[in-house]
C-alpha cells in the first residue's frame, strides 16, 4: 500500500480542486432541487394539506365549547361532578349559554355536536334555546320542567366531553363504542357497524387482490414473451377497459349478471338453469368482487408486465438444460424474477379496493357495504369529523400493513412499470 | 413571455366574465333538466341576466364545503328539507325573507299561499317529492294488484322481488305504515326503542326477498328489468319512465312518504342580490306551475294549483301524477326533519348494522 502525500491539488485559476467540487455540486444540487420544486410544492398542497387538515377535523370540533362559554367554564370548575344530578349552578350556566346562542344564532352548532354522542340533541337544544329566557331560577327545576331529558346523565356527559375544543370522542365512535349514562362503553350489538365493517373491507380487498393476482400474471406472462405485434394488440383488449368509464363498467356487470342477465338467460336458454332456479350473482358479494376484480385487474397486469418484459429468457433455458424441471423452472427462476412486478400490483389493488366506493354502492346490494361507504354517509350527513376520524383509521390501517409489507418483502424492490 | 401574459389575461377576464353569473346547483338529471327549463331558461328571458346550471352528486355537502373553505362559487342551491334545516342551524345558509317572495296573483301573501312548512328561515320550497312504490302491470293481474302499503311486504299475496332504498330514512316509516301504524303516530312510534325494533322486524320479513337500490335512476331500471316485481322509488322516476319510455310502471300512494325540496343561498354567495331575485322568480306562482309541467314533483303554493297543470307533452293532465294531490294524500306521510336531524346518524348505523346480520 503506498503511502498517499498530501498534495493539494488545485484547479486552473489556483482554487482547491475539494472546494471547487464542493461548489459545483451544491449548484448542481440547488439545480436538481429547483427542478423538484414545483412537484414538492404540488404534493404539500394536494397531498399532505388536506391529510393534515383532514386527521386535524377528526380531533377538533368547538361546536358546543365555543358557543357554550359558561357551561364548558363550569366543566372546568367541577370536572368531578355527578352526571346524574348537577347541581343548580351548572343548569344556572346551561340556561345562561342557551339565552345567548338563541341570540347568537348558534345552537344548531352546540346541539349538532352535543347529537354526535347522545341522539336528539339538537331539537332539545333548539326547544330549550328558544324558551331560555323566559326561564325563572331555581333553574334546574324550570329547565326539568320544560323537558326532562336535560335531566339525562348521559347529556351531561356528552356536555362535558364536548367542553375542549379537542376530543378522542369521534375515534370511539369509530371504534363501535357509545356514550351511556355510565360513560363511554361498548355499543349495543344493535348499532355496532365500524370495527365489522373494517373487518369486511380488508377481507373483499384481499380477496380481490389474490383473484386479481391468479388472473393477471398468465396474462401478464402471455404479453410479455408474445411477439411485439401480437402482444400490442393483446394489450388493448387490457387497456380498453382500463380506459372505459367506471359506471359503465360496473353497469355491463349489472347487465351481465342480474338474475334477468344475460348471463342468467344463457343458462336457462341452454337448459343448465330451471327458469326458477335463476342464479343470483348480482347485488352481493360475488357481485361485488367480481365487478372490483374487473376493474382492479389493469393495474395488478400493467406492473407484472412491466417486469416480466425484462426477464431475459434465457434463464429459464438454462435452468431447463441443467436438468430442472418446468415447475421448477417457474418456482425457483422465473418466480422469484417476477416478486417486484407482483409485490407492485398487489399493493396498488389491495389500496385501491380499501378505498373502494361506487361498485359496492351499485352491485353491493345487503352486504356489499364498505367502510368507505360509511365515510360517504357522514360526509354528506355534515359529520365530518366522525368521517375524518374513520378515514383517519383507514389511512392508519393502511401505513401499518404498508409497514408490515416493507419488513417482509422490502419497499425497495417494488417495481411499478 | 408576452404569449404567457396574453393568454393568462384572458383565461383570468374569462375567469371573472364566469364569475359574473349568477350560478344554480342542482341534482342533474331528469330533475335539473326540469329546473333548467321551468326557472332558469325563463330568468334569463326575464331579466337578461346570465344564469347556469350545474350538476352535483348532493348540492349540500358540496356548498357546506364552499363556505367552510371561504370559495362559494354557489348562489343558489337545490338541497332536501333536512338539510335545509340543519345548514342553516350551522350557519352556512343565508336568511331569506319570506316578504321578498312574491303574493299570489289574488293578492294572497307568499307565506300563506305556501303550503305549511315549505318556507323557513334559510330555505324556500321548489317542489314535494314522495317516496313510493310502484309495481310492473304485466305481473299481477288488474283485479289483484297491489294498492296498500301492506301489500308491499306481503309475500304469500305478491310473490316476487321487492326492491328498496338502501337507508333508513323513508324506509322505516314505510315499513311501520306497512305494519298498519296509522301515519299520524309513525314518529311517535319510531322515537322509542321498542317503535324501531317493530320496524326492522318488518323490514326482515321481507329482507330475503329485497334487491337494495342506492342511485334514484336504479329503481326503475331493477323494475324494468324485472330484476323485482315492485320496489319503492322516487315518484318522478316512475312517472318519467312511465311517460317517456311508455313502462307498464303503476304507482301506489297509500303510504307515501313525502317531502319539499328547497332552494338555498349560501353564505358568501357572490351574487346574493341576484341569488334573491333568482328565488323570488323561481318560487313564484307562474315558476312552480312550470315546474310541475316539466316533472311530477308537486308545486308548494296552493295558488299554483289553482288551474290545471297540463305536462310538456301538452295532453296529460299532472294532477293525479303529484305527491300533493288530494286523493294521494289520503293516506301519506309528510317526512320529518325534526325527528331525521336528530337520528339520522343513530338509525344509519342501525340499518347497516342490522343489512350485514
Amino acid at each position: 500500500m503506498a503511502e498517499a502525500t498530501p498534495v493539494l491539488l488545485t484547479t486552473a485559476d489556483g482554487r482547491p480542486l475539494k472546494e471547487a467540487l464542493a461548489a459545483a455540486q451544491s449548484r448542481a444540487r440547488r439545480r436538481a432541487f429547483l427542478l423538484v420544486l414545483p412537484l414538492l410544492l404540488f404534493v404539500l398542497l394536494t397531498f399532505l394539506i388536506p391529510i393534515g387538515y383532514m386527521l386535524k377535523r377528526s380531533v377538533e370540533h368547538d361546536g358546543f365549547s365555543a358557543s357554550a362559554l359558561a357551561t364548558v367554564a363550569w366543566f372546568e370548575t367541577n370536572p368531578n361532578f355527578d352526571p346524574a344530578n348537577p347541581p343548580e349552578e351548572a343548569f344556572a350556566a346551561l340556561v345562561e349559554d342557551l339565552a345567548r346562542m338563541q341570540s347568537e344564532k348558534n345552537t344548531g352548532m352546540a346541539g349538532t355536536r352535543i347529537n354526535y354522542s347522545v341522539p336528539g340533541s339538537i331539537s332539545l337544544f333548539k326547544a330549550g334555546a328558544r324558551a331560555a329566557k323566559d326561564l325563572k331560577p331555581p333553574y334546574k327545576e324550570a329547565l326539568l320542567a320544560l323537558d326532562p331529558e336535560w335531566g339525562k346523565p348521559v347529556l351531561w356527559l356528552g356536555m362535558q366531553s364536548a367542553s375542549g375544543k379537542y376530543t378522542t370522542e369521534f375515534y370511539k365512535v369509530a371504534a363501535d363504542r357509545k356514550l351511556t349514562d355510565e360513560g363511554w362503553a361498548r355499543g349495543d350489538d344493535k348499532q355496532r357497524i365500524y370495527l365489522y365493517l373494517f373487518f369486511k373491507t380488508f377481507l373483499v380487498s384481499g380477496i380481490i387482490t389474490f383473484i386479481c393476482l391468479l388472473l393477471a400474471f398468465p396474462v401478464a406472462h402471455l404479453l410479455a414473451v408474445l411477439p411485439m405485434a401480437k402482444s400490442s394488440l393483446l394489450m388493448i383488449f387490457v387497456l380498453l377497459p382500463f380506459w372505459t368509464s367506471l359506471l359503465v363498467r360496473t353497469t355491463s356487470w349489472i347487465a351481465l349478471l342480474q338474475e334477468q342477465g344475460i348471463v342468467n338467460d344463457l343458462l336457462v336458454g341452454l337448459g343448465l338453469l330451471t327458469e326458477d332456479g335463476r342464479l343470483t350473482m348480482m347485488y352481493n358479494m360475488v357481485g361485488t368482487i367480481v365487478a372490483m376484480t374487473h376493474v382492479l385487474l389493469p393495474f395488478m397486469i400493467l406492473p407484472l408486465y412491466s417486469v416480466m418484459r425484462v426477464i431475459p429468457p434465457s434463464y429459464a433455458r438454462a435452468a431447463r438444460s441443467l436438468g430442472a424441471t418446468s415447475w421448477t423452472t417457474f418456482r425457483r427462476v422465473y418466480l422469484p424474477q417476477t416478486l417486484p412486478g407482483i409485490a407492485a400490483g398487489s399493493l396498488l389493488v389491495f389500496i385501491l379496493a380499501v378505498g373502494y366506493y361506487i361498485t359496492p354502492a351499485l352491485v353491493g346490494g345487503a352486504d356489499g357495504q364498505l367502510i368507505s361507504n360509511l365515510i360517504s354517509f357522514h360526509m354528506n350527513k355534515s359529520n365530518w369529523s366522525l368521517a375524518a376520524a374513520i378515514a383517519g383509521m383507514l389511512l392508519t390501517a393502511i401505513l401499518l400493513l404498508y409497514w408490515v409489507y416493507d419488513q417482509l418483502i422490502g419497499i425497495d424492490r417494488l417495481k411499478l412499470g | 413571455m408576452k404569449k404567457i401574459l396574453i393568454l393568462s389575461t384572458a383565461l383570468t377576464s374569462l375567469a371573472f366574465a364566469a364569475k359574473a353569473d349568477i350560478t344554480v346547483m342542482s341534482w342533474g338529471g331528469a330533475y335539473g333538466e326540469a329546473q333548467t327549463e321551468a326557472f332558469v331558461k325563463p330568468f334569463i328571458a326575464a331579466t337578461g341576466k346570465a344564469t347556469v346550471m350545474v350538476d352535483s352528486e348532493n348540492p349540500a355537502p358540496a356548498i357546506k364545503a364552499m363556505v367552510e373553505a371561504g370559495n362559494v362559487t354557489v348562489d343558489v342551491a337545490s338541497v332536501e328539507y333536512a338539510d335545509g334545516i340543519r345548514l342553516c342551524d350551522e350557519g352556512v345558509l343565508e336568511t331569506i325573507d319570506p316578504a321578498s317572495l312574491p303574493a299570489a296573483p289574488d293578492g294572497t301573501a307568499a307565506i300563506d299561499d305556501f303550503l305549511a312548512g315549505a318556507v323557513t328561515e334559510c330555505a324556500v320550497s321548489t317542489d314535494i317529492w314522495a317516496n313510493v312504490y310502484g309495481y310492473d302491470t304485466t305481473k299481477f293481474p288488474a283485479d289483484a294488484a297491489p294498492t296498500t302499503a301492506a301489500d308491499f311486504f306481503d309475500l304469500a299475496k305478491f310473490p316476487g322481488k321487492r326492491g328498496l332504498r338502501k337507508g333508513a330514512k323513508a324506509v322505516l316509516e314505510f315499513a311501520l305504515i306497512g305494519d298498519g301504524v296509522p301515519v299520524g303516530e309513525v314518529y311517535a312510534t319510531l322515537s322509542t326503542p321498542e317503535g324501531v325494533d317493530r320496524a326492522f322486524a318488518k323490514l326482515d320479513s321481507i329482507k330475503a326477498d329485497v334487491v337494495w337500490w342506492e342511485a334514484g335512476s336504479q329503481a326503475p331500471q331493477l323494475l324494468a328489468d324485472g330484476e323485482v316485481v315492485m320496489t319503492t322509488a322516487y315518484n318522478g322516476r316512475l312517472f318519467a319512465a312511465a311517460m317517456n319510455e311508455g313502462k307498464p310502471f303503476q304507482i301506489v300512494w297509500d303510504g307515501q312518504v313525502y317531502e319539499n325540496e328547497m332552494f338555498v343561498v349560501p353564505k358568501g354567495a357572490p351574487n346574493l342580490a341576484d341569488a334573491m331575485e333568482f328565488i323570488a322568480f323561481a318560487t313564484s306562482t307562474e315558476g312552480l306551475r312550470a315546474s310541475a309541467q316539466q316533472i311530477s314533483y308537486g308545486p308548494a303554493r296552493k295558488s299554483s294549483m289553482a288551474e290545471e297543470i297540463i305536462y310538456k307533452d301538452g295532453k296529460t293532465v299532472m294532477a293525479p301524477h303529484l305527491p300533493t294531490a288530494p286523493e294521494n294524500l289520503t293516506n301519506a306521510l309528510l317526512s320529518s326533519s325534526d325527528f331525521w336531524v336528530d337520528h339520522d346518524a343513530e338509525l344509519n348505523e342501525r340499518f347497516q348494522a342490522w343489512l350485514a346480520q
